[in-house]
């Protein structure tokens, strides 16, 4: 530090700071202070890889394949990793993913209404389940991981549990030839795009990541995200409204499960109520590779895409190149080892000077 | 004097059955810094609490420029003009510089969906603003982990200056750090009195109080061991109230060299 500052411009800071400390802002150092470096990185390696073996893999129709799987994981894993970002973890997004299914299958089939109205139902009811885990979360003062936990087991008894009461299978009934499915397709399953169609995830996955990234940056609620992560106590000296920031945050989880369970039921037409264990390591496995600090405080929206799209890479490489699928899960807890080593490494550079 | 800006009478607080302060009372006012003194566990912490809105007191009065006040919450505080800096809680280590500076406090321009962070202004602000301190950055973007201790309390006063506080309560500015350092920090101190601040100063160390106190209150086990006025009290009495007085001279005896079968200390709890 300096104790006599130079008398020079006070007031044309943001100019190019030419300061001799400085001793260089190349763009390749810069990169090195982005949360996604190390998961871009892995993509291209991962890209080059199955490229060379698997002859089928570049072929435009495996890149629908594998952009598809990416997409159903990316459109959960931007507000998981909003969320780790914010110091939290939710293990029951996962299975919230069949209730929100559920709930409007069941509703929009046992009251005979316009399917839209179930979507609206269940929109309403998986928001409470968020509101629910933040409300829980912020009065309780309970880690997450058990308050999540909690609600997992709850929702996935729930889940099995209902079903069976209300259909007495432990699966939904079809509702294809019910009012509004056509639309709630379009919407949820199948967009039409130029003549053509594209499944919705796809864009739904586009939209949340740029949402998320223009939050995260862009907005004080973003600013707040990193902060209740980085330091919920700080954040609260200075007036940031850590609760309500934690609450939204699940709130936001909730509302990406809200669009996948109704992909699920629109995709498929019938929902089976055990689906979903599991899903929910999976999302933070792919916030971890993207970049997002376990801990919190740090990660980017961008860096859980590249997740995503590193693990549809590698769960449609291992079957293009036609080996055997078991072999699957071991390069993805490779991928996430990895990943973690060179975060920890990049932000220990980060913090170096101290 | 006019209105003190801050004016404690007697105020309690406890914890279940557990009284961490009792019958505390002082004055800060504008270009004046109050030093508070006390051994850890004194109850300086669940003071600076209290005055900070963290914390809600049980008895006595709590006077903002004079009108009686209980606060609710931290905002409440700051938006009467009462900025705090904690030892430990004053950044978020892996926000940058500028993030920091104005977090909680967010300028933002543009209507409805594209209302957004005044980037270009918040980095501006933050340069000049530190640079009006003199703290030459380096870089605004670096994390705010990467700065020194002192640096980094340096940039929460400035922060709090910036924001026009009126009262500034520092929670151990200088605990951490070298004497240097120490120094620089104090210079900011002395700054923000002469920009007109109040400042309460919460600190261990006497001789850091001596430089710079208007005012000294001494805490001692909760309670107001002492309360003294600059040029009323010298740094060695300051210095040996401070240390306990007479708990000192045991302490002497008891380390004194040719020493007997040591004795088995009396284990002090530690209050609040």
């Amino acid at each position: 530090m300096s104790t006599t500052a130079p008398p020079a411009s006070p007031g044309t800071a943001p100019g190019p700071p030419a300061d001799e400390r400085l001793l260089r802002t190349s763009l390749a150092r810069r990169l090195m202070g982005r949360p996604e470096l190390g998961s871009v990185v892995g993509a291209v390696a991962v890209f080059v890889f199955f490229s060379f073996a698997a002859d089928s893999f570049l072929r435009p129709s495996s890149l629908d394949t594998v952009l598809y799987a990416a997409s159903t994981l990316g459109v959960m894993a931007v507000p998981v990793a909003l969320l780790m970002i914010g110091g939290e973890f939710d293990l029951s997004a996962g299975v919230l993913v069949t209730t929100s299914a559920l709930v409007s299958s069941m509703f929009s089939y046992q009251m005979t209404a316009n399917v839209w109205v179930g979507v609206g139902v269940s929109l309403l009811v998986t928001l409470a389940v968020g509101c629910f885990n933040g409300f829980l979360l912020t009065r309780t003062g309970l880690p997450s991981f058990i308050i999540t936990l909690g609600t997992f087991l709850m929702l996935t008894g729930l889940n099995l549990g209902l079903t069976k009461l209300v259909s007495g299978t432990v699966s939904t009934k079809s509702i294809a030839d019910m009012e509004g499915f056509a639309s709630a397709r379009a919407v949820f399953a199948e967009t039409p795009v130029l003549g053509t169609t594209v499944k919705s995830t796809v864009l739904w996955w586009l939209l949340l990541v740029a949402l998320a990234t223009w939050i995260l940056l862009r907005t004080r609620f973003g600013n707040w995200v990193f902060a209740v992560g980085g330091g919920a106590g700080a954040a609260r000296a200075v007036g940031v409204p850590v609760r309500r920031t934690k609450t939204l945050l699940y709130t936001g989880v909730a509302f990406a499960a809200w669009v996948s369970g109704q992909h699920l039921l629109f995709s498929f037409e019938v929902v089976q109520s055990g689906e979903g264990v599991g899903n929910e390591l999976t999302y933070i496995i792919a916030a971890v590779i993207g970049g997002c600090l376990i801990t919190g405080g740090y990660g980017s929206a961008i860096g859980s895409a590249v997740g995503a799209l590193i693990f549809g890479m590698t769960s449609k490489g291992i079957v293009f190149a036609e080996w055997n699928p078991d072999w699957f899960t071991f390069f993805l807890g490779a991928m996430l080892l990895l990943a973690t080593l060179l975060n920890t490494w990049v932000r220990r550079r980060a913090e170096a000077t101290r | 004097m006019t209105t003190p800006l801050v004016e404690l009478d007697g105020v309690s607080k406890y914890y279940g059955n557990i009284r961490a302060l009792e019958g505390v009372s002082l004055t800060v006012g504008a270009g004046e810094i109050t030093c508070v003194l006390g051994d850890n566990g004194a109850g300086k912490s669940t003071l600076i609490k209290i005055i900070a809105g963290l914390h809600r007191h049980d008895a006595g009065s709590l006077r903002i420029e004079g009108e009686e006040t209980v606060l609710g919450n931290p905002r409440e505080a700051l938006d009467r003009g009462i900025a705090t800096v904690y030892q430990d809680l004053a950044v978020v280590p892996l926000m940058p510089v500028w993030r920091n500076f104005f977090l909680g406090s967010e300028p933002v321009r543009g209507k409805g969906p594209f209302r957004r962070l005044d980037v270009g202004l918040m980095r501006a602000t933050t340069r000049s603003e530190l640079l009006r301190m003199g703290i030459d950055l380096r870089d605004v973007d670096q994390p705010i982990g990467t700065l020194s201790g002192g640096e980094r309390q340096c940039v929460a006063i400035a922060r709090a200056v910036y924001f026009g506080a009126r009262v500034l309560v520092l929670d151990e500015p200088t605990a951490a750090l070298g004497v240097k350092q120490s120094g620089v920090v104090l210079k900011y101190v002395a700054a923000a009195r002469d920009a007109g601040l109040g400042v309460v100063l919460i600190t261990h160390n006497p001789h850091h109080a001596s430089l710079v106190g208007d005012r000294f209150v001494l805490l001692k086990r909760g309670a107001m061991a002492a309360a003294h006025t600059r040029g009323a009290v010298t740094l060695d009495e300051l210095t040996r109230q401070m240390a306990g007085g007479s708990e000192l001279e045991d302490l002497a005896h008891e380390l004194e060299r040719p020493p007997a079968p040591p004795p088995a200390g009396p284990d002090r709890a530690e209050g609040a």
